[in-house]
């Protein structure tokens, strides 16, 4: 079934390496001399088609009509952005030639206890199984997050069960972070009052730490 | 645009249905099973109707209702959406999931829905299943479901409010997706808006939640917050002046990402994207579209300051390019939808400059809409070949258009 959207011209110009079907598509570049569509005969050929099946390699030019009605082309989204492949790389998996090797090689087959999912095929897929993976792949998948997000700590809201002394403990990293701005900006005074409240939070924490405060 | 025309060849016609109808709202869902919620097809969730709704209904039906409200900035923001990614302990996330364990999280859902019934009155349960392929991709159109939501549809249901504003996605990449779509720029209600629902559904619901990543989603770009917030705008006058590439650099430098209207891979037209946020981890949810939120009022003024520069200096020229954009679109009699976003793209300008005769803002708003191909589908009733799309597209601009 032929599956062209309305990017396809995007598409086209570019050079496209689809794995699934095997086919590859490239802007055809060969210089000023016009090649006529080996399809249709009529129109400029502007794809270069190379296409293997059972290891036999056919190579057509064709223009970008005969393209998209031929059947074998997919340009599906998926094939268009492979966000999985960069996330294997910045994992370190399935990048060979990149010397940013985040993980020694023993972890790679860490699975998660829950969904059965492995740390390669999370590579592969970049998508987790269930809520057990983050746990099961531990600290591996810490640097992944410093790589999409620049961060690894959550700072935004939390859910009512998860605790008021979660809530706390975000409050204090935020003050902290705002002691540290005002040591920076040499505002001591203001830094000496946040530094007592800091402390008085962290009193608080210490003793009550116990206390469940779910309601 | 993303959602393929030729997309139409797989979609079969289920003649007679009528889906928009199904108004399974938390009072009379109480009285079905629960099994009859898990139905994977819905087919017996849905209420009968035999009738074909007439034409005036079926118009109704694809209009976006919360385009009828107004909102700050609206000549140049169309609509601040926010987006929350939430999953729950104990089922795997969807992509993994058994359909068994998907129907199991629709289950859940529907009991929470059961349990909460004052809350979510005005809310109906919408299976995907129950649905033709036109009907979820008018959904898709309407941005009330993702264009994933409408391929892997397995007990795969959307909780929508009847105003259209909430959204609940069941079951697409993450096990809930909660969505604020408000008109013009809103984003501080939005997120008000969509956290509220976000804590109802907390009170029944046991969130996937780690104390150092937050809220645990299935793809890591969407972890801690599982916020997305976006806003879809009109650059078109910065487009005009080439100086669009420019600033959008600009964006995608302060860690905003820039697309076309339908998402992920889709064209910008006529100066009309989409900015949202990149980064969900690390920051508060404030600070997220806060960030957004200044970034496009930023833009906006760019905007409005190259809106005053053309018209100071070549007004007679944007007048001629909005009037011969009307007129193609009052009287072209096929028109394919690149060319009718651009078109709508220069009429609105030239409204919003006082060039052209006054269209209101919100059928421009609506065109957008009824342009695409499920919504001229499900108008006609049937599947249309890519010309047939051409055709039914020109008479319905004609139709809508003063």
């Amino acid at each position: 079934m032929i599956k062209v959207n309305d990017n396809c011209e995007e598409i086209l110009q570019s050079s496209v390496f689809n794995l699934n079907s095997r086919v590859i598509v490239r802007k055809n570049e060969r210089g000023p001399k016009e090649v006529l569509c080996q399809k249709c005969g009529s129109k400029k050929a502007s794809v270069h088609l190379t296409k293997i099946s059972d290891g036999i390699k056919l190579e057509m030019y064709i223009c970008e009509n005969c393209a998209r009605e031929n059947g074998e082309l997919d340009f599906t989204m998926e094939d268009k952005f492979p966000l999985c492949q960069f996330f294997s790389s910045m994992m370190g998996l399935g990048a060979p030639e990149s010397d940013s090797v985040l993980l020694p090689a023993a972890n790679r087959e860490a699975q998660c206890s829950t969904c059965g999912l492995t740390y390669s095929q999370f590579g592969q897929i970049g998508r987790f199984g269930c809520a057990r993976c983050y746990v099961s792949f531990g600290k591996d998948i810490l640097p992944l997050f410093r790589r999409l997000h620049g961060n690894q700590r959550h700072m935004g809201k939390i859910p009512a069960r998860a605790g008021a002394q979660l809530k706390f403990k975000q409050k204090l990293e935020h003050l902290k972070l705002e002691l540290q701005k005002k040591v920076v900006g040499e505002e001591f005074e203001e830094a000496a009052q946040l530094r007592d409240k800091i402390r008085g939070l962290e009193k608080e924490l210490a003793a009550g730490g116990e206390k469940d405060v779910c309601t | 645009m993303s959602v393929p025309e030729g997309e139409r060849n797989r979609q079969e016609q289920e003649q007679g249905e009528e889906v928009f109808s199904v108004n399974v709202n938390a009072e009379t869902k109480a009285e079905n099973t629960a099994a009859q919620a898990l139905n994977s097809t819905g087919q017996q969730c849905l209420q009968q109707q035999n009738e074909q709704p007439d034409e005036k209904k079926r118009l109704q039906e694809i209009t976006c209702k919360w385009m009828k409200g107004r909102g700050p900035e609206e000549e140049i923001v169309i609509s601040s959406r926010i987006r929350l990614a939430r999953n729950v302990n104990g089922l795997p996330f969807p992509p993994l999931a058994s359909d068994a364990q998907r129907e199991k999280m629709l289950a859940l859902v529907h009991s929470v829905l059961q349990k909460q019934s004052e809350r979510f009155m005005e809310m109906r349960l919408i299976h995907m299943g129950g649905l033709s392929s036109v009907c979820r991709q008018v959904l898709v159109e309407k941005h009330l479901i993702s264009p994933l939501q409408m391929k892997e549809c397995h007990a795969g249901a959307v909780i929508l409010r009847s105003d259209e504003v909430i959204s609940i996605m069941v079951n697409e990449e993450d096990h809930l997706r909660i969505q604020c779509l408000l008109p013009g720029l809103q984003l501080e209600r939005g997120w008000q808006e969509a956290s509220r629902y976000d804590d109802y559904l907390e009170q029944s619901l046991d969130y996937a939640f780690h104390e150092e990543l937050g809220y645990l989603t299935t793809c890591p770009t969407n972890v801690g917050t599982g916020l997305r917030a976006s806003v879809m705008l009109y650059l078109s006058a910065l487009a005009l002046t080439g100086q669009l590439s420019h600033f959008l650099t600009a964006v995608n430098q302060v860690g905003l990402v820039v697309r076309g209207i339908y998402g992920e891979g889709s064209e910008m037209v006529g100066g009309l994207c989409q900015i949202s946020n990149q980064i969900t981890l690390g920051h508060s949810e404030e600070e997220i579209w806060q960030n957004l939120y200044n970034v496009i009022r930023q833009l906006i003024n760019q905007e409005k300051k190259a809106r005053q520069q053309l018209l100071n200096q070549q007004r007679e020229k944007l007048a001629d390019r909005a009037g011969r954009a009307y007129g193609i679109l009052k009287h072209a009699r096929l028109l394919d939808s690149k060319e009718a976003m651009q078109l709508i793209s220069d009429v609105r300008l030239g409204v919003d400059l006082g060039l052209l005769r006054q269209v209101p803002l919100e059928i421009l708003n609506e065109l957008l809409t009824l342009i695409s191909p499920g919504c001229l589908q499900y108008l006609k009733g049937r599947n249309l070949s890519p010309y047939e799309l051409n055709l039914e597209r020109a008479v319905r601009v004609n139709q809508c258009l003063p």
